[in-house]
């Protein structure tokens, strides 16, 4: 659906260059639900624009449902936009207008005929559950309810795609739950390729199949979002994991650890899905000349599945801890040993 | 003693009541007419200087430096030096260089350049955000103008042109002086060189409720405009 390659982008605005994007490459499929972390000034919000067009890149080519957007004509251009809607952080509706009037915009600048427009507004404002809101003034709206606004105009024009920028960064969580939900809803009921950009990580965890970690202007790191929770490779990627799913020794117990005169391994255990059924804890217990203590669990759910991540500390011989270890491992649990930092 | 008191009824501070009110005319349809064409030129010339400067919608370099360049030069002249100045091309329109009539040409040419500099920063202050996202929406320029740019910043630009107005109120008033009629004319050949200050005094209140109605008209039309619509 969406496939960018080699991009590269600089910005010079006259006392230095910020290099937006060096060299990112992207495939978004059909049906994705698809997210790209970083911090802010990684370049996400440039990646994303050269989907839609809004920046074109100074080299590399951007595809758009099968088209160059390089080789599109201006008209082409402005046709191809109304396939893809996008959402802002910041709503950019007009706030003195009627919420009939911004999400009829789109449709009225595609000449679409009158009768059919007003059918088509009155359809998306119910799906966006905003249909008594009709006649209101955006103005008069709270924030969750403009950002519904926000999708159902970008819906009016029955997009293929969705593009959004920080949706839900300007919103208290609860409402940002509510507004994910939607566009998950949008994504399912509609068959709408999702691309959202964010610095939340919650945003990706629940509704993201596939993610992207970018960082000064590349992609660092990308996957579908089980595989790069389970295994965060960079620093950076760790970070973001860590903001929603703690595999940190929790302060108070740093010292349980470091006082531990007896031999012994602090092993993180990471679960995907079904593996948590066993019981392996149980049985690690009751190993002969082992002792295990649980420092921190954190239960995680990811999309349709369940993520686990367990600190325990393993205290015996070297031959029971490696025995434990195996038994681990034949669990198909992710295990990484531990070191305490000094 | 009746006579007296008619004589005096039909005169206010030594001229006729007929007089006044044809001052007042003249005013108005300089201020109107000027003020209208006025608005419509400096309307086209804000959008010249917003659509092509660096960043806008349509980034071209000559023609905003071309328009930025003739609103600074008509700006820095003095209104009484461009009445002047443009006789020549006041006689070539309208035939002659005295009269109401003819006062709208240098009137124009003064008052479009600054109209154009304060609809520039009214349009300047609507959201780039939203004119991401109409570009977003597959907007051309042109619907950007009419249906984001133009109504985003009516209420702005409203109050902008009734500054602009009371600026032109003072310039119609010079226009007055070489011909032009109007109560700057009243205020200057009957009051000023005639020795009548009650007259003077007549036509500065007269200036000045003008100023207070159109102030109040703008901020209130601007200001049903903002709260929704």
């Amino acid at each position: 659906m969406i496939e960018i390659d080699h991009a590269v982008k600089t910005f010079d605005d006259g006392r230095r260059e910020v290099h937006a994007l060096r060299d990112v490459s992207l495939r978004v499929e059909k049906g994705d639900i698809y997210g790209i972390v970083g911090f802010s000034g990684a370049g996400k919000s440039t990646l994303l624009r050269l989907v839609n067009g809004l920046e074109k890149p100074d080299s590399g080519t951007v595809r758009v449902a099968g088209q160059d957007i390089s080789a599109l004509g201006s008209r082409e251009l402005l046709r191809l936009r109304r396939r893809i809607g996008m959402v802002f952080q910041q709503f950019n509706l007009l706030e003195r207008k009627t919420v009939r009037h911004n999400v009829a915009l789109p449709l009225l600048l595609a000449g679409t005929p009158r009768q059919e427009a007003e059918r088509r507004v009155k359809d998306v404002l119910r799906f966006v559950e905003l249909e008594d809101k009709e006649n209101a003034y955006v103005s008069q709206l709270s924030g969750g309810q403009k950002q519904r606004v926000g999708i159902a105009r970008a819906l009016a024009t029955s997009p293929e795609i969705l593009l959004c920028d920080e949706a839900t960064s300007a919103l208290d969580p609860q409402t940002t739950e509510s507004i994910l939900l939607l566009l998950r809803r949008v994504n399912r009921e509609m068959g709408v390729t999702i691309l959202l950009i964010t610095h939340q990580m919650q945003v990706i965890q629940m509704i993201c199949n596939k993610v992207a970690v970018m960082e000064h202007g590349k992609i660092v790191e990308e996957g579908s979002v089980l595989d790069v929770f389970g295994m965060p490779r960079q620093e950076v990627t760790r970070r973001f994991v860590r903001t929603v799913i703690n595999d940190r020794i929790p302060e108070k117990f740093v010292s349980v650890v470091r006082d531990e005169r007896r031999n012994q391994q602090v092993e993180l255990l990471k679960f995907i899905g079904d593996s948590v059924k066993e019981p392996l804890i149980a049985e690690l217990c009751r190993m002969q000349g082992l002792e295990v203590n649980i420092l921190g669990a954190n239960i995680q759910q990811l999309q349709d599945t369940v993520m686990s991540v367990f600190i325990l500390q393993l205290i015996g011989g070297d031959e029971a801890i490696s025995q434990a270890e195996e038994r681990i491992d034949g669990a198909g649990a992710l295990r990484e040993r531990m070191v305490l930092e000094a | 003693m009746t006579g007296d008191w008619q004589a005096r009824f039909k005169e206010i501070f030594g001229i006729k009541w007929p007089k006044l009110l044809e001052s007042l005319g003249q005013t108005v349809y300089m201020l109107g007419w000027a003020l209208l064409i006025g608005a419509v030129i400096g309307l086209g010339l804000a959008l010249l200087l917003v659509l092509c400067r660096k960043g806008g919608l349509r980034q071209n370099r000559a023609v905003h430096a071309v328009v930025n360049a003739y609103v600074n030069i008509v700006r820095s002249m003095p209104f009484i030096i461009t009445l002047v100045f443009v006789f020549p091309l006041t006689r070539l329109i309208v035939g002659k260089t005295y009269g109401s009539t003819a006062m709208l040409v240098p009137l124009v040419i003064y008052i479009s350049p600054y109209m154009a500099r304060l609809i520039e920063n009214s349009l300047l202050e609507v959201s780039p955000g939203v004119i991401e996202a109409a570009l977003a929406m597959g907007a051309t320029t042109w619907q950007i103008v009419l249906r984001f740019l133009l109504p985003e910043a009516l209420p702005s630009i409203v109050l902008a042109m009734t500054t602009g107005t009371v600026g032109l109120l003072g310039a119609t008033a010079m226009a007055g002086y070489v011909g032009g009629g109007g109560v700057g004319d009243l205020a200057l050949t009957y009051g000023y060189q005639r020795y009548n200050f009650p007259l003077l005094i007549l036509t500065v209140v007269i200036l000045v409720i003008f100023v207070q109605l159109l102030q109040l008209l703008g901020s209130r039309i601007s200001g049903r405009l903002r709260r929704n619509k």
